[in-house]
């Protein structure tokens, strides 16, 4: 039984708009399945759906085994979820929080206080926990949004963006945290607009634009679909370029080169072709200054599949901030 | 059921003491009131038909009491908008929880708090020299119309909150909320207001709910008011809470 179903699932806001629409997808228990797509695709709204706080207008959806629609308590009491922004209390202390969350998914009140203290300390925020959370950095509020989404040690995750706005050693220790529910066993779905976030968790990822999805596998199947690397080549002298590209094509076709390199050429053979390449332009008399590989991107998947870049695709991980 | 609702309770309560700019005027504006109409209308019981009391402060406290518990109203109202503008609110509906407990837990914290507003009026008539002529059993009924009153007036700013969903809606019944108030005879007895005014008042139940906490303020407790008080401060509560529940199957359902 799949720990995710959805067939045909579509949602049509007041005045027709369709956020979703129509949307199949199949998530094993266990997996981290990476849910990507650009600001207005439908991620947030397919997320809505499947932890029942937004009524599907077509389709179905079944999260733990449960009809979301027909069955949304036994949902409920199944998953953790931590939506976007961390919507927390701000005059609450983190201990506060945590322990209410800990009461309303029917903890003792013997085991109420253990069991928050065990999820603080799991999350880095024991330090922190009597201060109110209106104090707590971005990083700091999301490690709690997840303390309490794993509160009751949810057999489904929902993680709907959790790095958005975090610096980057916020978001590597959510990255590692991610892992780590993996290894227990936790089945995750995680949406986000970052494409190294998808690559580095995601067992599996499923591109949404416009409400649909237009691609879903592991990330290494839906690079290797859409083509092979290229090789970027940066020659000692540019007015080499000519000669050298009538040398290349018989690699594979030419394509744009990227920043400073004079020719770039897709390999036909994958990286093993790297060394043809060299080899034939050094028999041509032609010097090689610097050479690069480049690897298919998830942002090229998708501007494969949709046509356009995904926004803040070639941002590195370092500047997004 | 229960324990979600008293988690949710004790958090309302505790996030109104944590806000002082939600909680002082609940109490600051209705004593200010308190003060100005006592200073500038006290030989208003010297016209003719007024009921026999002690002083027009007297009279008045039960006003200020009423004021206080309708403000402590909006402000449960705003407190749930707020909840649902910061997506506080879906936490606790993506929670394994009974969707009634989302209302009720608020609108118990509404009733609690409402025995703390009329302990600092009734704390305030005794400093400054009202007489609580029903004693004990008096202030103990004052008590108890308060915190039904109060529970009634905190469902109504939920479910306008639930249907609004947006702090600034609710804060603009602010200005209603006096008019709702002076329609009433909670400032001046019903018998000397004048048509229309006493029509809208006759069918006030803010009307029966100060006379009801008037009562044993003025005089030794009566039956009569006491009972139409109560009575008046039940209704508005049960339909005041079913509203807020319909409220919310409204707000689930559209979602």
């Amino acid at each position: 039984m799949a720990a995710i179903e959805a067939h045909g699932l579509e949602r049509e806001f007041k005045g027709g708009l369709k956020a979703v629409a129509g949307i199949d997808l199949a998530v094993e228990p266990g997996e981290v399945y990476g849910f990507l797509g650009p600001n207005g695709a439908g991620k947030t709204t397919t997320v809505r759906m499947l932890v029942t706080l937004l009524r599907p207008t077509g389709g179905s959806a079944r999260v733990a085994g449960f009809d979301v629609a027909r069955e949304p308590a036994a949902v409920r009491r199944r998953i953790g979820v931590a939506l976007q922004e961390a919507a927390l209390d701000n005059l609450m202390t983190g201990r506060e929080l945590v322990e209410l969350q800990a009461t309303l998914h029917g903890f003792a009140p013997a085991k109420v206080a253990g069991r928050a203290a065990e999820l603080i300390e799991r999350v880095g925020l024991s330090e922190a926990q009597e201060r109110r959370v209106g104090t707590y950095s971005g990083g700091m509020r999301r490690r709690l949004d997840l303390a309490m989404a794993l509160i009751h040690e949810p057999e489904v995750l929902f993680l709907d963006e959790p790095t958005t706005g975090l610096d980057p050693t916020s978001r590597f220790t959510l990255w590692d945290e991610v892992r780590r529910l993996k290894g227990e066993g936790t089945t995750v779905f995680l949406t986000t607009q970052y494409l190294e976030e998808a690559d580095q968790l995601a067992d599996r990822v499923a591109i949404i634009s416009a409400g649909k999805l237009v691609a879903e596998d592991t990330p290494a199947a839906l690079k290797a679909d859409i083509g092979h690397p290229h090789l970027n080549l940066t020659l000692a002298h540019g007015d080499y370029a000519d000669a050298a590209r009538t040398v290349v094509t018989e690699f594979g076709p030419l394509r744009d080169p990227d920043g400073e390199a004079h020719v770039a050429v897709e390999l036909s053979q994958g990286a093993t072709g790297i060394a043809g390449v060299v080899r034939a332009l050094d028999e041509a008399g032609l010097v090689v200054e610097a050479l690069e590989l480049v690897e298919p991107t998830l942002d090229d998947v998708f501007l494969a599949k949709t046509g356009k870049h995904l926004e803040g695709a070639d941002a590195p991980v370092e500047e997004a901030v | 059921m229960r324990r979600a609702t008293l988690a949710l309770a004790r958090r309302s309560l505790r996030n109104t003491l944590r806000r002082p700019q939600f909680l002082a005027p609940l109490v600051a504006f209705p004593t200010l009131f308190l003060a100005v109409n006592t200073g500038g209308l006290s030989r208003t019981t010297d016209l003719p038909g007024f009921p026999q009391v002690h002083g027009f402060f007297d009279f008045q406290l039960a006003a200020a009491i009423t004021q206080s518990l309708l403000l402590g109203g909006v402000a449960s109202g705003i407190a749930v908008a707020l909840d649902i503008e910061g997506g506080f609110f879906d936490r606790l509906v993506a929670a394994p929880v009974p969707r009634l407990a989302l209302v009720a837990g608020r609108v118990l914290a509404t009733g609690v708090l409402a025995l703390g507003q009329v302990a600092w009026f009734l704390a305030l008539g005794l400093i400054f020299g009202a007489h609580i002529e029903g004693g004990v059993p008096g202030a103990l009924v004052v008590f108890a119309i308060g915190a039904v009153a109060g529970t009634g007036f905190g469902a109504i700013g939920v479910a306008l909150a639930l249907r609004a969903r947006s702090a600034s809606t609710v804060q603009g019944i602010f200005p209603l909320v006096f008019v709702i108030l002076f329609l009433s005879s909670a400032f001046f007895p019903r018998e000397l207001l004048s048509q229309p005014a006493k029509a809208v008042a006759d069918y006030n139940p803010l009307s029966y709910i100060a006379e009801g906490l008037r009562d044993p303020i003025v005089s030794t407790v009566s039956a009569g008011p006491v009972l139409y008080g109560l009575l008046a401060a039940a209704a508005l509560t049960v339909a005041m809470a079913w509203l807020a529940v319909l409220a919310l199957r409204g707000r689930l359902a559209n979602d």
